[in-house]
């Protein structure tokens, strides 16, 4: 801007102050990026918003005039009515709640497992097996669904090695029960045949108690496999990088201070990895609550709903039934679980103690 | 501050231009959309969308367009969609939809209570020639909309071999729910599944045809789910399935009746027509015949299955389309179908010619007179899905409370 001001006084019209010009310069450069954030991001929502306030039937445009206005039916009708579309959307919220419950501390916890193994210093053949680790990640999600549909199969690989250790095994994407009624019936503590009337008489939203209780199906289980196994390939390299940041000196101090294997992990490394951790946490959260593509690919929605999620549900509403109104909802209140569950994370994450903290350091 | 009032105010800008521009283009589509579409004479240029079975049925249906195109002086573009009922949607969604286009059975009733089909029917020469039960599947409010362009039904399939092992012969060929159940326990001792039976209404359905109930009343007006008669079938779904005698082709380890049938994991299986092909393509060394389906407690029931020749009320070429359509439909045209890939021509004129090319298929031809087309109301679509998850789930849930639920939920769809 030195360059600038010996310019100025020769310049005839309206003066700009050098902060107003650098402002105006500054809005030039990110311009592009905002139009076309705004046209390809912003304006889309902005319209989806609009849609699933109305009752669009998908003739012609959202935004004619005869477009029946419907105000917050579409979303009250998801919570408070008792039909169809609470019922499958309730079913699809419990699938997914159980998908991401499992699934989010499965695969960050393999995940570090995963990076400790590769980062070791004695480990032979260390870039083999981070190749291997993350090999799925970077295979299509179709292919290895579709792989994982033979795998499970009634006569698959998984059923005949089951079969080998005598065991007959359940036969995998037309399995409907919950894991959590399958248990429940396993201790004796329940008959799933015959739930208590305690449990089966009602529940919240639509669905009852022993609904509620179902724990992911069988079915659901193979997707929780699949993408455990094909997510923490990824989170492995966050983590990977992570550790390969924290300087070996600490590591040395600690051995030298008499610190154990496990007391070194516990006490430096993992409170070195926080921030990693956060990350992983958040985009397992966010990833798992929109899954998709695998289940259009396997399952859609089957064996009896148990594999339907919100996302997926969202799609079928829209494009499969016309009410575009109603699956645009769907998938606002989807956005709005996860800016939700992201922020009660943040909030269980944050620093306990940040007085202290400073005072260390 | 400063900074951020300069910021929020150019944000405002951006936002306010975004909206504008979309502002006008929805003001372009409410001239559209208040004005019935222009309609053009003369020569036409005719989109076309299909839901094609193969590569068969593509390459019969551009060469029938492309007889008609050259007849006319018009152009006639086939195109084989990927996902019929998604392209469509998207297609009406953006007021750019194709002048003629497949209209699954099923769906009709989506699409002609939002006004996207031109009720063009009657005005087809010989629309009294069309099946009745296929006229009444492609009527809503009253009117004919669309000509069926074929049909398929359902019948009972059997794997002679596998039949003749187990020592049975023709007469034993079961042509009452009693029969059916006596020769699969013959059939189960024998240590073989008896019956493939898909597990969604569009196979279940039967039964509840043949036991003189269905979901909805004819009209499609009102919910007759939860009848005696349809409790009666289910009753005797649920036998069949408890007792092992019929599976879904998921337990067979197949993704439909005709695969679990080919690969001869069960004796019998209750499929349509296209099972031919299928067969022939994939099981080639399968022998097997087809018999009409087992009469129920009200006598004999089938489902058929068809689609239309929709024609778009947006189209600008309508006469064209209905003169496209009328070509389409001739007893010659639909033979020449036919032949090509497997289907069973609308006319009723045509029944003779067919029956002659094909006498296996006479049990298939016969359903036509006793068949009951898909729930014929809009808005079906989630609760017959729901159904379906219901019946998947037979075996060890209540016939009775499974209907309790459809009814609610039909009428609930009804209004």
């Amino acid at each position: 801007m030195a360059d600038t001001a010996p310019a100025r006084a020769t310049r005839p019209g309206p003066r700009l102050s050098a902060a107003v010009r650098e402002n105006i310069a500054g809005w030039l450069f990110v311009a592009p990026v905002v139009v076309i954030l705004g046209l390809f991001m912003l304006l889309p929502i902005l319209m989806a918003m609009w849609v699933s306030l109305t009752d669009w039937n998908g003739q012609g445009s959202p935004f004619r005039s005869g477009v029946p206005f419907v105000g917050t039916e579409n979303y009250t009708r998801l919570f408070t009515e008792d039909g169809l579309a609470r019922q499958d959307f309730m079913t699809s919220v419990r699938n997914n709640f159980y998908y991401v419950a499992i699934v989010v501390p499965a695969q960050t916890v393999l995940a570090l497992g995963l990076a400790l193994i590769v980062n070791a210093r004695m480990l032979k053949g260390k870039t083999f097996f981070r190749a291997a680790f993350f090999f799925p990640s970077v295979t299509s999600s179709v292919a290895i669904s579709v792989v994982f549909l033979f795998i499970f199969a009634n006569s698959g690989a998984v059923t005949s090695l089951l079969k080998l250790f005598g065991i007959d095994g359940p036969q995998w994407f037309s399995d409907s029960r919950g894991v959590l009624h399958l248990l429940l019936g396993g201790l004796g503590l329940v008959d799933p045949a015959d739930p208590p009337a305690a449990l089966t008489d009602g529940g919240p939203f639509g669905l009852s108690w022993w609904e509620w209780l179902s724990g992911p199906s069988v079915a659901m289980c193979t997707i929780i496999m699949l993408v455990v196994w094909t997510t923490s390939g990824t989170f492995m390299l966050m983590f990977l990088a992570a550790l390969q940041d924290i300087p070996v000196t600490l590591e040395e101090a600690g051995m030298l201070d008499g610190a154990g294997r496990w007391q070194r992990f516990r006490h430096i490394t993992l409170p070195l990895l926080k921030p990693t951790l956060f990350l992983v946490l958040t985009l397992g959260l966010i990833a798992t609550w929109q899954v998709f593509d695998q289940v259009y690919v396997m399952s859609q929605g089957n064996p009896a709903k148990t594999t339907l999620t919100p996302a997926f549900l969202s799609y079928q509403t829209a494009f499969r039934s016309f009410e575009y109104g109603s699956g645009t909802a769907i998938s606002f209140v989807l956005f709005a679980i996860i800016v939700v569950l992201a922020l009660v994370q943040r909030w269980i994450m944050r620093d306990r103690d940040p007085a202290r903290r400073t005072r260390r350091s | 501050m400063k900074n951020r009032t300069v910021r929020t105010a150019a944000l405002g800008a951006a936002c306010a231009a975004l909206l504008a521009s979309a502002a006008c283009g929805s003001g372009f589509d409410d001239d559209k959309a208040a004005a019935p579409a222009q309609q053009s004479s003369g020569p036409a240029e005719l989109q076309i969308l299909i839901g094609s079975s193969g590569d068969a049925e593509t390459t019969a249906v551009k060469d029938a367009a492309a007889a008609w195109a050259q007849k006319s002086g018009s152009k006639a573009t086939v195109t084989p969609a990927q996902d019929l009922a998604q392209q469509l949607g998207q297609a009406f969604a953006g007021d750019n939809p194709p002048d003629v286009f497949y209209v699954d059975a099923s769906r009709f009733a989506d699409y002609a209570s939002v006004g996207a089909l031109e009720p063009y029917a009657d005005k087809l020469s010989g629309a009294s020639d069309f099946y009745p039960s296929l006229r009444t599947t492609f009527t809503y409010d009253g009117k004919f909309y669309c000509a069926p362009k074929d049909f398929s039904t359902l019948a009972l399939v059997i794997n002679d071999d596998l039949w003749a092992k187990a020592g049975l012969g023709e007469g034993d060929v079961p042509t009452t729910w009693d029969q059916l159940k006596a020769v699969s326990e013959k059939l189960k001792a024998k240590g073989v599944t008896p019956l493939a039976i898909g597990d969604t209404r569009d196979r279940v359905g039967a039964f509840l045809v043949q036991a003189g109930g269905w979901i909805t009343s004819p009209d499609g007006k009102q919910a007759t789910a939860d009848t005696p008669e349809n409790l009666k079938a289910l009753q005797y779904v649920q036998s069949l399935l408890k007792d092992k005698l019929a599976q879904f082709p998921s337990q067979l380890d197949a993704g439909w009746g005709g695969e679990a049938f080919g690969k001869g994991k069960a004796v019998m299986t209750i499929e349509g027509n296209w099972i031919k092909g299928a067969l022939k393509a994939d099981f080639p060394d399968v022998k097997y015949s087809v018999h009409e389906l087992p009469a129920g407690p009200k006598g004999k029931g089938t489902l058929s299955f068809t689609n239309c020749w929709g024609i778009s009320s947006k189209s600008k070429y309508k006469q064209q389309a209905i003169d496209f359509v009328e070509a389409m439909t001739t007893v010659d045209q639909q033979m020449a179908f036919a032949k090509a890939f497997g289907v069973m021509p609308s006319r009723q004129s045509a029944k003779d010619a067919y029956t002659k090319e094909f006498p296996a298929d006479g049990p298939f031809v016969n359903g036509a007179d006793y068949a009951q087309g898909p729930v014929n109301a809009p808005k079906m679509d989630s609760v017959l899905a729901d159904f379906d998850t219901g019946i998947q789930k037979l075996t060890s849930s209540d016939p009775k409370a499974l209907l309790e639920r459809l009814q609610k939920n039909t009428q609930a769809a009804l209004g």
